[in-house]
């Protein structure tokens, strides 16, 4: 019995493996293109470099590149995706929190608009959003165009409805005793909040996380327009897309360039795999 | 806090995002509306050259080949890619749930495409098509692969269809995560029940999984309509709009979806107002598809 059960499995194993190596088949491409002169790359891109030691050239030539700053593209992404997932966290847990626990017309009103602002794509507000962020700037003098405070701003306000919402669900099971105890102890609204509630909120925390980090790290069109081209401030998307429009067609180097850009991210991926799958799902499922 | 009143912790949990929902979404979307009303570009952007224009823009979008055009294909793109992406994502479910050895490895290996930005898979699927394919094709002794003429990417009706398997290779190991958890949750006794029964694998499949994972079709249908709808950075990256085709007796981009005519009309164009209004036609139709998706999980509530 259990050596036909293990042939039965024979065949979905095999069809599974072929189909691992096809999805996995266009990143193998970019690591053995990365390790190739410009001239090898035209005559065989499927073959093998001749030389490894290539990749390590290559990859000098992206990072002392002035179109991708690698250093300074990534330093940029990563200031731009922990302040904007740290704030969203926080911000948004503490409102969804005191929505949930006033009873009132108007918090459910605002809970309401904020939910059914998911729908709006960035493509309605973003021309708008880039002339609103300069006319601030000649009322007020801060800068928001260009600048980590406007790219911050604009995550936060794109974020946030779906983390609130999010959050909301989680603290509707979270029963009001908890907090009650706390009163009479003589707690204040604040310190209840992050005291007791912040902490239970884990692993809706992760799935915020999980879902905004993977989009800004990501994320190509809003910071095309907010941070621009040719700013000082450039994300790895930009800085590849950059790269890839100044160099047309010299594949070697692009394709070292995105090898590079998918570095982090894949680390990050096998260290942090089942919280990532599993907030992802938790997300979309909600 | 159960009093109908609003004590001050409320004002001060709510301020910071209240600010951020009206400075990134309320007053952009209201100015936005505005704007599509008026001759908004960047030489007339503010003050006395800005004018109220009626509905010229709207009109405008009527008169524009390359809007319907862009319409007609972002429609079909969506169609195929929430399709193909459904099918293939299942049927990865149904494989990476069955107690293979190597289960855990393909499911990451197939969720990985989706971490990476769009932009950079463009990049490397344009580099597969244009480069990887040929040679491919030269190795195997088909000279017509390595004809330019005949790249995927060459034609705008392939080069659609290309969008499609890297719009599959992206999100499929996402929809698969979400039918992998619907599928788990389906209690083993049923399954176990219907093989005493002496069910096929196909009547199985009819009879106990789909009917079970029911709401996670909703669902993952959705997200792939939606996002498929709005796909811009893959366009950008993989075809940049090109090659072009002639439409209504005039020559305009062939793989143009709307994200992408809407960026280009606004900022290429310099033409904001006319972008702007076709941003506003763009967000009716995902307001409609929204409407859509509420109502049938509100059946469904009442169902259950």
């Amino acid at each position: 019995m259990k050596e036909h059960r293990s042939l039965r499995l024979i065949i979905p194993e095999i069809v599974a493996v072929i189909l691992f190596l096809l999805f996995l088949f266009p990143f193998f491409i970019v690591v053995i293109n990365s390790a190739k002169t410009p001239f090898e790359i035209t005559q065989s891109p499927l073959t093998f470099p001749s030389d490894w030691g290539k990749i390590p050239a290559n990859m000098y030539t992206i990072w002392t590149s002035v179109n991708v700053q690698y250093s300074s593209s990534f330093l940029s992404s990563v200031i731009i995706t922990v302040s904007s997932l740290v704030l969203l966290n926080i911000l948004s847990s503490q409102a969804a929190w005191v929505l949930v626990r006033t009873k009132t017309r108007l918090s459910t009103g605002i809970f309401i608009t904020f939910v059914a602002a998911m729908v709006i794509p960035f493509q309605i507000v973003m021309f708008p959003l880039l002339s609103w962020f300069r006319e601030i700037y000649t009322l007020t003098g801060v800068r928001l165009l260009r600048s980590y405070l406007g790219i911050v701003l604009a995550y936060i306000g794109f974020g946030m409805s779906q983390s609130i919402f999010l959050f909301h669900g989680f603290i509707k099971s979270i029963p009001l005793e908890l907090e009650e105890a706390a009163t009479i102890d003589g707690c204040r609204p604040a310190q209840i909040f992050y005291r007791i509630i912040f902490p239970i909120l884990r692993p809706i925390h992760a799935t915020v996380l999980v879902l905004n980090g993977i989009w800004i790290w990501n994320d190509y069109l809003l910071p095309l327009l907010v941070l621009g081209k040719g700013n000082k401030v450039m994300t790895i998307p930009l800085a590849v897309s950059n790269f890839a429009g100044a160099y047309v067609k010299q594949w070697d180097l692009i394709l070292t360039a995105i090898l590079m850009a998918m570095i982090p991210i894949v680390i990050f991926f096998l260290v942090a795999q089942r919280s990532i799958i599993k907030g992802m799902v938790a997300g979309s499922i909600k | 806090m159960r009093k109908a009143q609003h004590r001050p912790i409320f004002w001060l949990f709510l301020a910071p995002v209240l600010l951020a929902f009206a400075l990134v979404i309320v007053i952009p979307f209201i100015l936005g509306a505005y704007y599509s009303f008026t001759n908004w570009s960047a030489t007339a952007r503010a003050g006395d050259t800005l004018r109220l224009i009626g509905l010229a823009n709207y009109a405008g979008i009527l008169k524009d080949p390359s809007f319907t055009f862009s319409f007609i294909i972002t429609v079909v793109y969506t169609v195929f890619n929430m399709v193909v992406i459904n099918v293939v994502s299942f049927g990865l479910a149904m494989l990476v749930t069955r107690k293979l050895k190597g289960r855990n490895v393909y499911r990451a290996g197939f969720f990985i495409p989706n971490l990476i930005g769009g932009i950079i898979l463009g990049y490397i699927w344009q580099f597969v098509f244009n480069n990887a394919i040929p040679s491919a094709g030269l190795a195997l002794g088909l000279q017509s692969w390595a004809n330019p003429a005949n790249l995927l990417l060459a034609q705008s009706d392939t080069a659609l269809l290309a969008m499609v398997l890297v719009g599959t290779w992206q999100y499929a190991g996402y929809v698969m995560v979400i039918y992998v958890a619907a599928i788990e949750t389906i209690p083993q006794e049923l399954i176990e029940a219907a093989h005493i029964d002496g069910a096929s694998a196909w009547r199985q499949l009819r009879a106990v999984t789909l009917p079970m994972i029911r709401q996670a079709f909703t669902v993952t249908i959705f997200l792939t309509l939606v996002n498929s709808f709005k796909q811009f950075d893959v366009n950008v990256s993989l075809t940049a709009g090109g090659p072009s085709v002639i439409f209504a007796g005039r020559p305009i981009y062939g793989t143009q979806l709307l994200a992408m005519n809407i960026y280009n009309q606004g900022l290429k164009s310099d033409d904001m107002a006319g972008g702007q209004a076709r941003a506003v036609v763009f967000f009716l139709v995902l307001v409609i598809v929204s409407i859509i998706q509420v109502s049938i999980n509100k059946r469904r509530e009442v169902e259950l």
